[in-house]
């Protein structure tokens, strides 16, 4: 479908040499210029915070803002097993060719060929920087880097710090934009979280935020905006992402003109702490790196199943004969370092069938029996010591005797603002980088790839393409933050906020986050049917228009004020969710994270519909209350045959 | 399991604090610690009452503020001081780590923000912790500009050297060594910082101006100084150790020498 707001700008040229021939195009801007052009970027997780330090170090004047105490606690910090670069320490025949084809496999056939080539293709860089930066990768006796396995390939190209890779590699970024912030290139807003996009002729130029200590809305304006503020996870309320992380920044985008790409394509984790109860507010991940070593399983008698439920026998009683390693019995080619989407399912469909291993029903085993065996204790403590003692603390069962349980929960968002090659969104001046965009990780992403994409985007990417935009805008003056435009946006928020208060109803915010949870989980979670999500979509209605009219948001507006925040934010995952069951509604096929029961193999494998659904589905605001418009990028694949996913041979 | 708790309140970074006291019911002793808080904001969201009642003496300001996002006990925003220990009862963990398994049914339960000169209180429980990132600015880093590094492999760093490095570099900046050193010291934090890129060769080039730095920086921001009680040691959840310190002081005094 022709629409002129969709050029995705992929240069021309064989597939290796795009990166290359876009970056002798790409204008540059002169340091004298760079030192009156301005840049807000929001965010401090991986994307925000290498972006940020490296438009600094260019020269460029940025304003950085957080809704934490520091930039530090941004949600990064809490990936846990690796990053991937195809390095090919290992000799084991990687390259960046193969980086690239198994994140193309790993989506589904659903991701931007060009943009997925330019990831592999830079992520070597990013290991040499983050070494540089004095990261403390895992090391061989030897003094080389060491490197272990992720899900859906068949090569070690995961850099690690034991079980906290995300936080060493978001204390780099964090070191490098301190080291901006001490020289005055850019200018740190910690708790401050924005809630408009202020565009003026068309083109993005400020925002308005509120000063979380104060209630106080601000405004500042730039010359180009970038979002970094990540995915969207947390509308299932139960999930691995942190209580604060939101949608809310990328929503308000969204609303102001920039297309939603790809909302149905969420991530469920197979490896996470399984619900214990209702007073729940979160889930914790416990890392796919565990997979390298762990085996999955459930018994093959539902007379040990029974058992185990009723605390008769544990589960190391269970004799191997009588243990389902599923993983293993189905997809012997990858064995448990399936793709997530594909573990997930394959749990589910056990649990389903009832061989679930707690009182629940909904967990499986992670067992690394053999692998303290084979491997001996000291090598295992090294290599997730730390997720043993975090496991341990929160079961209060202790890996080293007994498996651990784990069941799928929601994790990562690959959908997000769709972006062109330059990781511009439709809104000219507004970029969008890491998990907050759609581009690289189709219907599914591959584990290890969301610290690279995020690191990809703001160190080495980013920095160069927006400098083609800016090229054009040096010669304009500051953005008058007086202008009728700010004016307009700051009063809408102001008068959101009054809103909220004035409600004065009976529910509270987390009451009806929950609520939301349970229906997208049921409507919009790892099984998905027509008629689920209709129903799903017109409950969703329900309950926002009793959030509008029944919420209770005590306190004020002029202090700090955590439920005012988070009405905020639950007010918007009251429309995500509605987009999200949209899309999934129109996308008539299975593929990756989203799985219709209605398009499915005889084995219940996902069946995918190239021939109508491959395509990019970018969504559009059409007002309050009105259906969003959907425009398509349709998907080619030049450089890759595109087969049916297959990790069983 | 039911409880008493005994919260700080506290309006503004202005106003005069106090504490009042509430009780929750039927808590499930799987429950964690902030778990049990969201309850509890629950019950007072629905019955809060009117400023001037509070004035008076209400028992219930509203909801009670507390930093908390990632839950899992890595993001380092949860800080509180629960029957006066840093983190509460438990070893090595951090708030949102801590489980109401390790208290007593009917127990009453004291919770406080972090007390210290460099920490003022924003709101209830909230502190602002700005001083640590005001610290990290003056020297924790290695200045290396985007692009400029060579391949990774190219230097070789022993395996010792970089798991020893990442033992000090787990610090996740939450501040309970400070709340918990009787001269409200952030020594600790400064030598994790300065400990970890030391132990590395990419971070030698600076070690001893980073170091003097860092140190010049928490003075002048109000902490105190170290009396080696190691306290701090004990209360780190992620177990960083004096060792550390030592290597801080190590790095401060070679700075001294060669100036």
């Amino acid at each position: 479908m022709a629409d002129n707001k969709l050029i995705s700008k992929i240069p021309d040229g064989p597939l290796a040499e795009k990166w290359t021939k876009r970056k002798s195009e790409i204008r540059v801007v002169s340091p004298n210029n760079k030192r009156k052009l301005e840049i807000i970027v929001v965010g401090t997780g991986l994307g925000g915070a290498s972006a940020a330090a490296t438009l600094g170090e260019l020269g460029y004047n940025v304003k950085i803002f957080c809704i934490s105490d520091s930039p530090r606690r941004a949600h990064s910090i809490a990936a846990q097993g690796g990053i991937n670069a195809a390095k090919n320490y290992q000799n084991d025949n990687d390259s960046i060719y193969r980086l690239f084809y198994d994140t193309i496999k790993g989506g589904d056939y659903r991701s931007r060929e060009a943009n997925v080539y330019r990831l592999a293709e830079v992520s070597a860089k990013i290991i040499d920087q983050c070494v540089a930066q004095g990261i403390p990768f895992a090391r061989e006796y030897g003094g080389y880097l060491a490197n272990r396995s992720f899900g859906g390939v068949q090569v070690s190209r995961t850099f690690y710090a034991r079980g906290q890779t995300g936080q060493q590699l978001l204390l780099g970024a964090y070191a490098a934009l301190n080291r901006q912030i001490a020289a005055g290139t850019v200018k740190s807003y910690p708790r401050h979280e924005m809630l408009d996009l202020v565009i003026i002729n068309g083109e993005a130029k400020g925002i308005i935020a509120r000063n979380l200590v104060t209630g106080k809305l601000e405004r500042f304006g730039a010359h180009a905006v970038v979002l970094a503020t990540g995915g969207y996870g947390h509308t299932y309320y139960l999930s691995t992402n942190a209580m604060n992380s939101n949608g809310s920044a990328a929503w308000q985008c969204y609303k102001k003109g920039a297309y939603f790409a790809n909302p149905c394509f969420a991530q469920i984790h197979p490896t996470c702490i399984p619900v214990h109860g209702e007073q729940q507010s979160k889930l914790t991940l416990m890392s796919e790196s565990l997979r390298n070593d762990g085996r999955i399983w459930v018994p093959k008698k539902m007379d040990d199943v029974n058992k185990l439920r009723k605390h008769e026998i544990k589960p190391s009683q269970i004799p191997e004969e009588d243990r389902d390693y599923y993983l293993e019995r189905r997809y012997p080619a990858f064995g448990n370092l399936v793709p997530r989407d594909v573990a997930s399912r394959a749990a589910k469909e056990r649990c389903d069938a009832g061989y679930g291993v707690n009182e629940t029903g909904l967990a499986v085993f992670l067992d690394f029996k053999d692998a303290i065996q084979r491997l001996g204790h000291q090598r295992v403590e090294e290599r997730y010591g730390n997720l043993f003692q975090m496991y341990e603390k929160i079961t209060t069962t202790s890996p080293w005797e007994e498996p651990m349980m784990i069941y799928p929960a929601i994790h990562y968002t690959m959908g997000g603002l769709w972006v062109d090659y330059d990781l511009q969104t439709t809104v000219p001046g507004l970029y969008a980088i890491g998990e907050c965009n759609f581009s690289d990780h189709g219907g599914n992403r591959l584990g290890a790839s969301a610290l690279m994409q995020g690191l990809a985007d703001g160190y080495f990417i980013l920095p160069y393409t927006i400098g083609d935009y800016l090229s054009h805008k040096f010669a304009e003056p500051k953005t008058d933050i007086s202008s009728p435009e700010f004016d307009k946006a700051e009063k809408e928020v102001e008068a959101k906020i009054n809103k909220l208060f004035s409600i004065k109803g009976k529910e509270t915010v987390d009451s009806l986050h929950k609520r939301l949870g349970h229906l997208m989980w049921e409507y919009v979670g790892m099984a998905r049917s027509e008629d689920g999500l209709k129903k799903g979509i017109e409950e969703i209605k329900k309950l926002r228009e009793e959030f509008w009219s029944n919420v209770i948001v005590p306190g004020t507006n002029d202090e700090f004020n955590q439920e005012l925040e988070k009405a905020l934010r639950l007010a918007d995952f009251l429309e995500i969710g509605e987009l999200m069951a949209r899309d999934a509604l129109n996308r008539n096929e299975s593929c990756g994270g989203h799985f219709r029961i209605e398009y499915q193999t005889e084995d219940g494998e996902t069946k995918r519909d190239d021939q109508n659904y491959m395509y990019v589905s970018a969504w559009e605001y059409k007002g309050d209350g009105q259906i969003p418009e959907l425009h398509k990028e349709s998907l080619s694949y030049e450089n890759i045959k595109i087969a049916t996913r297959n990790y069983k041979d | 399991m039911n409880f008493n708790l005994k919260i700080w309140r506290q309006k503004n970074a202005k106003a005069k604090g106090h504490f009042e006291t509430y009780k929750v019911t039927d808590i499930a002793s799987d429950t964690s610690f902030l778990e049990m808080l969201d309850i509890l904001n629950e019950q007072l969201i629905h019955t809060g009452c009117d400023p001037v009642a509070v004035d008076k003496g209400c028992q219930n300001s509203g909801p009670v503020s507390f930093d908390h996002d990632c839950r899992e006990g890595i993001c380092g925003a949860c800080s509180l001081y629960i029957d006066g220990r840093a983190h509460g009862p438990d070893d090595q963990v951090t708030t949102c780590q801590l489980y109401m398994r390790h208290f007593k049914d009917g127990a009453t339960i004291t919770v406080e923000p972090w007390r210290s000169a460099a920490f003022p209180v924003i709101k209830d429980l909230v502190v602002d912790r700005g001083a640590f990132d005001k610290i990290l600015q003056a020297g924790g880093y290695i200045s290396v500009r985007t692009g400029a590094a060579q391949d990774a492999n190219n230097i070789l760093i022993p395996h010792e050297k970089a798991e020893a490095s990442m033992d000090a570099a787990a610090c996740i900046g939450c501040g309970a060594c400070v709340a918990t050193c009787k001269n409200g010291s952030a020594m600790l934090f400064v030598a994790s910082r300065v400990s970890s890129l030391a132990l590395l060769p990419q971070g030698r080039p600076e070690a001893a101006r980073r170091a003097r730095a860092m140190v010049a920086k928490m003075d002048e921001l109000g902490f105190g100084n170290c009396t080696n009680t190691r306290a701090c040691e004990m209360e780190c959840p992620k177990h960083i150790t004096v060792e550390h310190i030592a290597r801080l002081n190590r790095e401060f005094l070679n700075a001294k020498f060669s100036e």
